[in-house]
This record gives C-alpha cells, sequence and structure tokens, in this order.
C-alpha cells in the first residue's frame, strides 16, 4: 500500500513540473503580449513605471533557460514571487484564499455526494420506475445547466426575491452566506454521480458475484449492504476525484459571481488586474491542489478495492 | 407408500420473453433426484441445462421466468413459494456453484469474510463465530494453511484455489441438494480431476445429492449414476450412465457418444476421424416444428417433421424420439 | 438565417426610450438596459456560442485522434510523449487552462477557438489510443500491412473508421460542454466582448439589472440551457446507436 502510494506520488512530479513549464511558457516566454494585450482591451492601462518594474522583476532581458531555471528553483522554495499590484507575496495572497475555496468546493461536493450517489442507487435499484426516470431528467437537466445563470435565479428567487439568504459575499464564512454558491456549483457534479452511481449499480447487479450471494439465500439489503456497495464506492470515488477538478475549474465563474473571496476570484481579478504573478501562482495552485486530491482519491481507491495495487 | 425424492422436476416449462412472445426455452423436462444420487445433465451450450439449474433455485433473471410445472422439495412445491421463503432454502437447503471462479467471488471481500456469511446468514452465528467456522470450511476443502488464505482476496487465488472457496461456500451449511453447473469448465485439466473428486467426496460425506452439469458426457458418466441429455430445452434421453455409453438410444445420444475419443480405441480399430455432430443447436426463438432435433438428425422422416415425440419408458431410463432402437 | 427572423438589428438598434420593457406583442423577450430587443440577441448570440461550440469540439477532436491514433499505433517514444500531454492536461482543470490562454490573447472569436479548441482533446485522445491499441494487432491491420499499406493509410482507412464511433459521442457531449465554457469566458468578460451578443456576455450585462429587470437574464441562459440539453441528449442517443458496449450494458 505504502509502496504503491509512493509510486503513484512520485508519478505526480513529472506532471507538475510539465505544467509549471507550460504555465511560464505561456506567461513569461511572451509576456510581451500580456503587457501589450492592455492596450487592446482599455479596462486597465499599465503605466510606463509598472511596465518597467515588470521587465526588471521578470528579468525580462535574461535568456530564456536562466528565467526558466529562476523560477524553478523560486518554485522549489515556495516562493511565487510579489504580486505587482499589492507589493505582498503571491504565497500570502494565495493563502488568505484558500479556506474559503476550499469551503465552497467541499461543501458543494458534499451536496453533490449526499444528494447525488443515493439518487443513483435508488434510481438503479428500482430501474424504470418514477424515480429513476425523474432522476434521470434531472441529471442530463443539471448536466446542462450553465452554473452561473443557475447561480443567478438562485440569487434572484432566495436573497432578492424571499430575502432568505445574502445574495453575495463572504459575511462571516457562515453556512448563509455559503449556500446558494455551494448548490450552483454542485449541481453538475451532482448530476454526473447520479448517473454514474446508476450505471454502476446496473452494471454490479449483472456481476456473477451478486448471483452467487443471491444463491447464499440472502436478501437484497443484504447483496446491496454486503457485495454491492464496496464495489460501487469505488468507481463513484473516481468519479469524486475527477469531478473535484471540474468544480475547482468552475468556482472561477462561481466566486466571481456571487463575490466569494477564494482562489478563482482571485485568478479572474489577477487577469483582469495583469498582475502575472498572481495568476501564475492561483493557477499553479489549483493544478496542486487537483493532484493532492487525485493521489487521496486514489490511496481511498487502493484502501477499498485490493486488486489496485497490484495494477 | 414409497418416500418421495429428494428433489422432483415435473413438466418444468422456462419462458423466454422477447417483445411480448413466449418461447420455451425449457419444456415438459422432467426428472427426480433421490438422496445422495449424483445426478448428471449434459448437453451442448444453449440447451438450458444450466437455466433448468436456475429455475430449481429460484434464480432465473427477466426475461426468462418459470412457465410451468413443478419443482418438488421433500415432496413439497417449491416453484411458487414467496421470495422470502425460497430464499431461506437458497444456500440452507439447495445451494450452487458456478462455470466462473473468477467472476462468482466478490473481488474486494477476503475469501473467509464470503463464506463466513453463510453460518450468519443461516445459522445465526455471530461474525467471529462465524470466521473461525470459516477457516474450517477453507480446510475441508483441502486448500493449504486455511487461517491465512481466509484473509486473501479473490485475485490473490488460483482458479483451482477460488473453485474451492466456492465449494465451500455451498456446502457449509450441509445442503440437501447442490447444485453444480460446469464447475470445472474454466479450470486446468490438472485442476479439474481434483475439483470433481471434492465435490464427490464432500457430498458423499455430508449427504447431499448433486445435480452435475456439464457439456463434457465423459466427466458425467464417471460422477453420476444416472444421466439425462438435454437438447434445445428438452430432455431427449435418461439413462443409468453405463448404458448411456453401451447402448446410446436418441440420435443425439450417439452422436454425442460416437463424438468422444475413446481410449484404446485407436489401438483397436486404427486411427479414425472423431465423429461429430453437423449443424449447430437452434436458437430459442427458431426451434424447428415437431421433433427439434431434426434439422440434425441422420434419421429423421416425415412424422419427425411434423409430429414431436412422446417420451418413451426404457428399462431404468426414456427416450424422446420417433426412432429409437 | 438569423437576420431572417430577428426582428432588429442586436448591436445597433440600441434604444433608450425602450429601456428595460418586459416581454411583451412588440419585444417578445423584453428589451434590455439600452433597450435592445433581446429576442433578437439571443438569437444572433446563438451564432456565435454554436459557432464557438461546434468549431472548437472539432479542434478537439482533431488533435485527440491524432495524437491518441497515432501513439497507440507507433508506440514507442512517441507514445509516451503523448500520454505525458494527456497527463498534463488532465491535471489542469479545462476551463482554468482556457482561461490563461484568454488572459493572453485578446478577446473575440478566433482566441475563444484556440481557447477551447487546444483545452479539451485529452478524453479523446485517451479513447483513441486505446481502441487503437486493441485494434493494431487485429487480423485485418495486419493483412493491410503485409500488403504493403502505409502506417498514414492504414490508420486512416482500417482504424479510424472502427474507433470513430464513441469519438463521435464524446464529441456531440463536448460540444455541449464547449458551449458552457464559452458562456462562462464571455461571462467573465474574457470571451466576446460587449456590445456583441453571446449568451454569456448578455448574462454578464444582466447581473446588475437582475432586481429591475429578470427577463434580461432568464432568455439568454434558457437558450444556453436547451443548446446544451440538445447537444447532450444527441450525445446520449448516439451512445446508443454507436457505442455497442454501451448497449449491450444497458440492455
Amino acid at each position: 500500500m505504502l509502496s504503491y502510494l509512493a509510486r503513484r506520488l512520485i508519478q505526480t512530479i513529472p506532471i507538475l513540473l510539465a505544467v509549471a513549464a507550460l504555465i511560464f511558457i505561456l506567461f513569461s516566454v511572451i509576456p510581451g503580449s500580456f503587457a501589450s494585450s492592455l492596450g487592446d482591451d482599455g479596462k486597465s492601462v499599465l503605466d510606463a513605471e509598472t511596465m518597467a518594474r515588470m521587465n526588471r522583476e521578470l528579468g525580462l532581458s535574461d535568456p530564456i533557460y536562466v528565467r526558466f531555471a529562476r523560477y524553478v528553483g523560486q518554485l522549489a522554495q515556495f516562493d511565487l514571487g510579489v504580486s505587482f499590484r499589492t507589493r505582498q507575496p503571491v504565497a500570502v495572497v494565495i493563502a488568505e484564499r484558500l479556506w474559503p475555496s476550499a469551503q465552497l468546493a467541499l461543501a458543494s461536493m458534499g451536496f453533490a455526494i449526499f444528494v447525488g450517489v443515493p439518487l443513483g442507487f435508488v434510481a438503479a435499484l428500482r430501474p424504470g420506475s418514477l424515480i429513476d426516470t425523474g432522476s434521470m431528467v434531472l441529471a442530463v437537466s443539471g448536466l446542462s445547466l450553465p452554473k452561473f445563470w443557475l447561480g443567478l435565479l438562485l440569487m434572484y428567487l432566495f436573497a432578492l426575491k424571499l430575502g432568505w439568504l445574502p445574495s453575495f459575499g463572504y459575511g462571516d464564512g457562515g453556512l448563509k452566506h455559503l449556500l446558494l454558491p455551494a448548490v450552483a456549483l454542485g449541481v453538475s457534479p451532482l448530476a454526473l454521480l447520479a448517473r454514474t452511481t446508476r450505471a454502476a449499480v446496473l452494471e454490479i447487479l449483472d456481476a456473477d458475484f451478486v448471483r452467487t450471494a443471491r444463491s447464499k439465500g440472502m436478501s437484497e439489503t443484504r447483496v446491496v449492504r454486503w457485495h454491492l456497495a464496496r464495489n460501487a464506492l469505488v468507481i463513484v470515488l473516481t468519479t469524486v476525484g475527477l469531478q473535484f477538478g471540474s468544480v475547482i475549474g468552475q468556482a472561477v465563474v462561481v466566486e466571481k459571481l456571487f463575490s466569494w473571496p477564494g482562489l478563482g476570484s482571485l485568478l479572474i481579478d489577477s487577469v483582469s488586474l495583469r498582475d502575472l504573478p498572481v495568476v501564475q501562482g492561483a493557477i499553479l495552485t489549483i493544478v496542486m491542489i487537483f493532484l493532492v486530491i487525485n493521489l487521496t482519491v486514489d490511496a481511498l481507491c487502493a484502501a477499498i478495492d485490493p486488486r489496485i495495487k497490484y495494477t | 407408500m414409497s418416500e418421495a425424492p429428494l428433489l422432483s422436476v415435473e413438466n418444468l416449462r422456462i419462458d423466454l420473453a422477447i417483445a411480448d412472445a413466449r418461447h420455451a426455452a425449457v419444456k415438459d423436462v422432467s426428472f427426480a433426484i433421490g438422496r445422495g444420487e449424483t445426478y448428471g445433465l449434459v448437453g451442448e451450450s444453449g440447451c438450458g441445462k444450466s437455466v433448468t439449474a436456475l429455475a430449481l433455485i429460484g434464480l432465473l433473471k427477466a426475461p426468462m421466468s418459470v412457465g410451468g410445472g413443478r419443482v418438488r422439495l421433500h415432496g413439497e412445491e417449491i416453484q411458487a413459494l414467496p421470495a422470502a421463503q425460497m430464499r431461506k432454502l437458497r444456500g440452507k437447503k439447495i445451494s450452487m456453484i458456478f462455470q466462473e471462479p473468477m467472476t462468482a467471488l466478490n473481488p474486494v471481500s477476503p475469501v473467509g469474510r464470503q463464506i463466513a456469511e453463510m453460518f450468519v446468514l443461516h445459522e445465526g452465528a455471530t461474525w467471529r463465530e462465524a470466521e473461525r467456522r470459516a477457516v474450517e470450511a477453507l480446510a475441508s476443502v483441502r486448500v493449504p494453511a486455511p487461517d491465512r488464505r481466509v484473509k486473501d482476496f479473490p485475485h490473490q487465488l488460483s482458479g483451482g484455489m477460488r473453485q474451492r472457496v466456492m465449494i465451500a461456500i455451498a456446502l457449509a451449511c450441509n445442503p440437501d441438494l447442490l447444485l453444480a453447473d460446469e464447475p470445472t469448465t474454466a479450470l486446468d485439466v490438472t485442476v479439474q480431476a481434483e475439483i470433481l473428486e471434492l465435490i464427490r467426496d464432500l457430498s458423499a460425506a455430508k449427504g447431499a445429492a448433486v445435480l452435475m452439469i456439464s457439456h463434457d458426457l465423459g466427466l458425467i458418466a464417471n460422477m453420476c449414476a444416472r444421466v439425462g441429455v438435454m437438447y434445445a430445452g428438452r430432455l431427449v434421453e435418461e439413462r443409468p450412465s453405463q448404458e448411456i455409453f453401451s447402448a446410446p438410444s436418441h440420435p443425439y445420444t450417439k452422436g454425442l457418444v460416437a463424438s468422444l475419443p475413446l481410449l484404446g480405441d485407436r489401438a483397436k480399430h486404427g486411427r479414425q476421424r472423431l465423429r461429430e455432430i453437423a449443424g449447430v443447436v437452434p436458437a430459442v426463438t427458431n426451434f424447428p416444428a415437431g421433433c427439434r432435433f431434426n434439422p440434425r438428425c441422420p434419421a429423421a422422416s416425415d412424422i419427425c417433421l411434423s409430429d414431436d415425440p412422446a417420451p418413451t419408458q426404457l428399462p431404468g431410463g426414456l427416450v424422446r424420439c420417433h426412432h429409437h432402437d | 438565417m438569423s437576420p431572417l427572423i430577428a426582428h432588429t438589428d442586436p448591436v445597433m438598434d440600441a434604444n433608450l426610450m425602450n429601456a428595460e420593457v418586459p416581454p411583451g406583442a412588440e419585444f417578445w423577450f423584453g428589451t434590455d438596459a439600452q433597450g435592445r430587443d433581446i429576442y433578437s440577441r439571443v438569437l444572433y448570440g446563438a451564432r456565435i456560442s454554436l459557432t464557438v461550440g461546434v468549431l472548437s469540439q472539432l479542434i478537439n477532436t482533431a488533435i485527440g485522434v491524432a495524437l491518441g491514433m497515432s501513439a497507440g499505433y507507433w508506440g514507442g517514444w512517441w507514445d509516451d510523449v503523448v500520454s505525458g500531454l494527456t497527463n498534463m492536461m488532465l491535471a489542469i482543470p479545462s476551463l482554468v487552462f482556457a482561461l490563461a490562454i484568454m488572459a493572453i490573447l485578446s478577446p473575440g472569436l478566433t482566441s475563444l477557438l484556440i481557447a477551447l479548441g487546444l483545452t479539451n482533446w485529452s478524453y479523446t485522445c485517451r479513447l483513441a489510443r486505446a481502441s487503437t491499441l486493441s485494434l493494431r494487432n487485429q487480423g485485418y491491420v495486419q493483412a493491410a500491412r503485409i500488403l504493403g499499406y502505409g502506417d498514414l493509410r492504414i490508420m486512416l482507412t482500417q482504424i479510424l473508421p472502427n474507433i470513430l464511433g464513441p469519438i463521435i459521442v464524446i464529441g456531440t457531449l463536448g460540444m455541449g460542454g464547449a458551449v458552457l465554457a464559452e458562456a462562462a469566458l464571455s461571462f467573465l468578460g474574457l470571451g466576446i466582448r460587449p456590445p456583441f451578443p453571446s449568451w454569456g456576455s448578455m448574462l454578464s450585462d444582466a447581473r446588475d439589472q437582475i432586481t429591475t429587470a429578470p427577463w434580461i437574464s432568464i432568455f439568454p441562459g434558457l437558450a444556453i440551457f436547451v443548446t446544451v440539453l440538445g447537444l447532450n441528449l444527441l450525445g446520449d442517443g448516439l451512445r446508443d446507436i454507436l457505442d455497442p458496449q454501451a448497449r449491450a450494458r444497458t440492455a
């Protein structure tokens, strides 16, 4: 088990390096375009002084390989540079945003898991029933909803019309503020989880070992509890891991809509402010979080399914 | 008054529902198995042997269902029992071994636990007690180091070992009847004999009757006192196993016997091609009128094309053919 | 087609006298803050959203198939390179990647095609690679090799037709995803910029008027929803027809 995890951990290092290189190429090798594109959009204009500082701090006159080596060296020391705008270390700026982001991501995934998985289970155990058809119609709809539009509608209904919940902002970080963005963000992973769970359960119900379990004289409840649940869990967990990535990505839009002070809104604000070090740092942090989540999911799957360690 | 046989099957019919139509995948199958007897059911794949076994244990799945007939266990009808009562019989009175030991065990559950479930389900044992008895059960199927093997997962065991685990599960609660559906087909030839021996020894020791299903006539003849031959959902011949070899009556049985390689045969008659039965088993939706074997039968005549043959009693058995010997 | 059925010019026909008129006989979907007819703008927005959705997914499919099929067919170092690239792509949430590219390029249709067309090919690539691997040693592929067909010809005539089904399914579902992504980017102000109507940018404008004129928000969002739903249902339907494995599973 430990060696399996070590192996998976080592496998993620080149991926992280490749992502770092990619971000470096995107933003640092062509920062001219990043800076000059400011003229085009006319939203935020960099003055000559900032431009000069950017050139100086990025060492743009150095050769590319020197700059990349310096970049990787700094990363290895968790040094993400200094924000152009606030002059704060990027690591500090990002650290402030981690907890709100984690709250939102966990709340929306929690919502998706605790509603989607049981829904998929029930649908699969009663195929063709009203609850099966209904939940699958809901699932396809959920996958097709634009999250920010759903958020907008939720905001309109629950905050502006009914006045039950605050319309936006972090407030004290309590459940009241968390609820609407979490639901808006959680609906599409919920839909996908419901579908995946249903498909997984249906497939397992057809498996030979379920027939064996029935031949032992087990009630259907016990077949589900003793034999089906664990097998379905592996598939569900894998989906959860993959969905986390999409949730982290989609969080950008939802955080922006609800003015939630997470990594996503930091990223989009920094893009419009052309704060290059923060943009780079935020993307790299997002990728790292995603990789950590995937590792965790792999470890959980390996703990549940003994076959995984050997493949 | 003679005692009722352990299992008696009368005119069993199994329907296959395809788009509102019901086709009789198995029809008019009748046989009986006595206490402790080993009965063989033989035939090509697709002839209805496995679904017959699944029907006996009440595990037919849609689109298959029992369409008629009676199944009696200890003289009591069981084919129409409520689900909850049938469940109590399953595993306790009737148990089953499946063909594929690779997939028949839950891949994420230790094998000991999968055996222990039987004691918890049927004998009200606690998990701790059940796990202990699982070790004994593994020992009884001659698995070495059973106290360590109980913690193994199925993928850590070989096919033969897995089939031993299946046997341990099936015989855990001393059932009266064991259904063994091609228990050795998926195994290496060298392991097959050991597994068959194990089934024979243990069922004899526990007094369990065995319904042995196989496409391998040689295996059936070795194991069983009586043999039923199935073709296209019908029992076409039922005989004591020596007679079925020495004097097969139905043309299909003759074909089966002729297709067997006989040891020493070559020495007697010189090099000979093995005979085969031309053609394939027809699909359930496409059974011919009259005798279902007529398209492949060398002896087929006009009556075979129009009339379904009724069973004819032979000494010690029966045959379902217009032209039987 | 849009100019024929739209009522008014979606960009130029601003009339502040008609600002924020609720849906009615004259303006079916109402008007926005600048008095523009939302019905016309939604129709024009369809052009942009569908163009981006279809074209960007075609680019993704082309990249994914080319990389995946060649990697599966040739194997070796090229396979390692492609697998590495795929793993890297899978590690970056695709919306974040697209956002990064949009941040560098100037907003507009071409940039959107690049940003969305280059960031969502990893699943297609994996699928193409896996299916090619399983086909590579099939008899008919080997026969073609013995006949002296070139690698390219074998890939295009022997392998591609046999792996296309599931790839079309993924592509169709991906189109829905691309329409959603375009809307999200435009909503964030990084895609199509106002005043040109894209469903996402219309929603971005509408957010400020949600209290006074909720209909401005409702119709563009409904248009996205219906379009993506249609694409998803089409994808599901195609899966049932084209992917025999999935069909066997549900049967």
